[in-house]
């Protein structure tokens, strides 16, 4: 296989219990040829152990033994597969349990989610949910594929149905690129080969949708962020007066000779050098790692961020956030955190609840103000020093936040500033 | 298409540089566990571009079990001295020496199991917070689910069901004393990956990767190879062929694999057509269903 152009999908699934979810990765897995010999033969065996007729493709993405004794899947397991026009990443996360954490984790990296519709049931609350934090976590393109359609005799007016009901409520949320794909992941229709027992469906396939939804739109390349990471100061003869902060472009596009800010000293410079991973370049842009040289000698370190002059971020101690609770030890009132903003960390407390989101009516509680594992609320947050924002919503990078805890150091909550 | 984008093994290799740098930034004592495979061997390529022009800041780390391939000693100590970065050896031999573990016995033994005492052993003498590997989600189903940095307590252990999120690019690395951190900066590359950036990149590989001749014998459906720890079994024999490994661990359980591919666009190209994972050649896997999750949970690579 050459080595070429070909760009990187990230994508999530999405689905409830018995929506047929890992069946349709199985299904994607074993149908792009990604299945190696060796792991099929002991799919074949675990199938016929457990009196499967024929192979249980869900099988592909059994994990942990915890996992198989218990029939359910633990947290977030990432998987892979290569076509000849791209790469993908496949955050699978589970259908139950802490399921609004592991869909967050996963989804945040993600361009694109699938969201998994059972063609006999419709849209249930699970699914509102799905859309909802495919939603929030501002997911550029969303896949709704409604599996099952073999056990209602792929019929259209049942996917038109599902259509109109999904159509309904998600008029509500923003999301930028929503399609509907009928399929059938056990038999493999509308999957990777397109389907012959629904000529009614005139779009592609989910694969071939996977292949071409355009990816390199969803970074944001008006705002020059740069969040430094480290400098480089190397003790060699021949580098004695370099300094590199070395970071990855979060968005926007920063060149040489452009005039840039750090802040939070606000002291301003020009652009030198930009040297990438193999060599020195004109331009950088995200997701690109490099390190820059700037013509003036100014200090800067971690935390601070490099923008260009004419666009820069908002510094604020004061920040809404959307906040969704990841761990089994509850919010305290006015409890402090340490708060990560790229490489940023302060200090934090959270001073106010403002709503938590009912996530079965996706309606407003305004009385509940208790931050408890999975739920999603409205809050405002303090820091000790100012953070340099842009609203997640045009920004996936310098819009998001985590809060760990100080007294055992674990992650308890993501947020997505408003 | 637009011009502002990136290919995937661009953005993969971005991505590695990204979290070493986190290391770097976040931990005090790291280091990168060098194994002489060619997945340590990309992360270190990788740690070079992260910080230069200054040198590597991390010690390359080996465990070494006395079972080696001679190419792997030479070819850790030529980069070693390329890269002038400190070298830390933990040594399985000297723990079973200190009477730390006890060498397995029977025909099937091997000295995989007992890498996990010297590897913990080493992380704890040397104030170790980050162990580097270069360990990727693809390679066995355990894997699918590790963070590219994971916590593990002050007795070394993974605990699977208890893992901290990783959401976007925002690693947290806290830790208390004692407890350290594994740290995977290629978790999202695959095999065919990692040999697709070799042959771009013109890494320098142990000529063990590249087809060659050498005594082996036929055992558990792979090629293994003859040398000072191999006992013959009942019915065995050596004999000469042309092979190449897949994977490099330990001389006595890695497998290799009849192959004329003698050149790097040639391996890749057979890496392409493989139909089988790569740890199929590797004994140590399959002694149970479980048995990757088994040893990570202890403290295994």
């Amino acid at each position: 296989m050459e080595i070429n152009n070909n760009q990187l999908l990230r994508f999530t699934t999405a689905g409830s219990v018995d929506d047929g979810k890992s069946t349709l990765i199985g299904r994607l897995l074993y149908d792009s040829k990604s299945i190696f010999e060796d792991q099929l033969k002991a799919i074949e065996n675990t199938s016929r152990k457990r009196g499967h007729d024929g192979v249980d493709l869900a099988l592909f993405t059994d994990g942990l033994r915890d996992e198989r004794e218990q029939g359910i899947t633990i947290d977030v397991a990432y998987r892979y597969f290569t076509t000849p026009k791209r790469k993908f990443i496949i955050a699978d996360t589970p259908g139950h349990i802490q399921y609004t954490r592991n869909m967050v984790t996963g989804a945040s990296t993600a361009n694109a989610a699938i969201i998994l519709i059972d063609a006999r049931h419709g849209v249930i609350e699970q699914t509102k949910r799905h859309a909802f934090i495919a939603s929030l976590l501002n997911i550029p393109h969303v896949i709704v594929c409604i599996n099952k359609m073999d056990l209602t005799d792929f019929s259209e007016d049942v996917y038109n149905e599902i259509i109109k009901q999904f159509e309904a409520f998600s008029s509500k949320f923003i999301v930028m690129d929503i399609r509907f794909i009928p399929i059938s992941a056990l038999l493999g229709d509308n999957v990777v080969h397109r389907s012959e027992n629904m000529p009614w469906y005139k779009g592609a396939a989910l694969l071939h949708t996977l292949e071409t939804i355009h990816v390199s739109s969803d970074y944001n390349k008006v705002d020059a962020r740069f969040p430094v990471q480290t400098v480089l100061r190397p003790q060699r003869e021949r580098f004695l007066d370099y300094r590199g902060y070395a970071g990855r472009v979060s968005s926007g596009v920063l060149r040489k000779g452009d005039e840039v800010t750090v802040m939070p000293s606000g002291f301003s410079s020009v652009i030198d050098s930009i040297q990438g991973p193999s060599g020195s370049l004109e331009e950088a842009f995200a997701p690109m790692s490099v390190s820059i040289t700037l013509k003036d000698d100014i200090d800067v370190g971690r935390g601070d961020m490099i923008v260009r002059s004419t666009n820069i971020p908002e510094a604020s101690q004061d920040i809404e956030v959307w906040l969704c609770w990841l761990h089994d030890n509850s919010a305290k009132p006015r409890a402090k955190y340490t708060i990560r903003h790229t490489t940023n960390e302060q200090k934090a407390i959270i001073k106010e609840v403002v709503y938590k989101i009912d996530i079965n009516t996706l309606g407003r509680n305004n009385e509940d103000k208790e931050l408890n594992m999975n739920d999603i609320c409205k809050v405002r947050i303090r820091t000790t020093k100012p953070l340099m924002i842009d609203p997640y919503r045009e920004n996936r990078s310098t819009g998001s936040i985590i809060l760990v805890d100080e007294n055992t150091n674990e992650t308890v909550a993501a947020g997505m500033i408003v | 298409m637009n011009k502002y984008f990136l290919n995937y093994l661009d953005e993969l290799e971005s991505e590695a540089i990204y979290v070493l740098r986190e290391v770097w930034a976040q931990f005090q004592n790291p280091v990168i566990l060098f194994s002489g495979g060619k997945d340590s061997i990309v992360v270190t390529h990788l740690a070079k571009k992260a910080f230069y022009p200054s040198k590597i800041p991390f010690a390359l780390m080996h465990v070494d079990t006395g079972h080696n391939f001679p190419e792997t000693i030479k070819f850790r100590d030529d980069l070693v001295n390329s890269l002038e970065v400190r070298l830390i050896v933990g040594s399985v031999q000297e723990s079973i020496n200190q009477g730390r573990v006890a060498e397995e016995q029977g025909k099937h033994a091997t000295r995989n199991a007992l890498q996990i005492t010297t590897l913990l052993d080493t992380i704890e003498v040397n104030k170790i917070d980050c162990a580097i590997g270069g360990g990727r989600r693809d390679e066995e189903k355990a894997r699918a689910k590790e963070r590219f940095f994971s916590h593990r307590d002050d007795f070394g252990q993974w605990d699977p069901k208890n893992q901290r999120p990783e959401l976007w690019n925002i690693f947290n690395g806290k830790h208390f004393e004692g407890e350290h951190f594994r740290v995977f900066p290629i978790s999202n590359w695959t095999e065919m990956d990692v040999w697709n950036y070799i042959k771009r990149e013109q890494i320098e590989i142990p000529s063990l990767y590249i087809a060659h001749e050498r005594e082996v014998v036929w055992r558990n459906d792979s090629w293994i190879p003859n040398s000072e720890f191999l006992t013959l079994h009942e019915n065995e024999k050596i004999v000469t062929k042309k092979i190449r490994f897949r994977t490099l661990g330990d001389i006595t359980i890695t497998g290799g694999l009849e192959s004329e591919a003698d050149s790097l666009e040639k391996i890749v190209n057979e890496v392409a057509a493989m139909r089988q994972t790569e740890r199929g050649n590797r004994t140590d896997d399959k002694r149970s269903e479980n048995a990757m999750e088994d040893r990570k949970k202890q403290g295994y690579f």
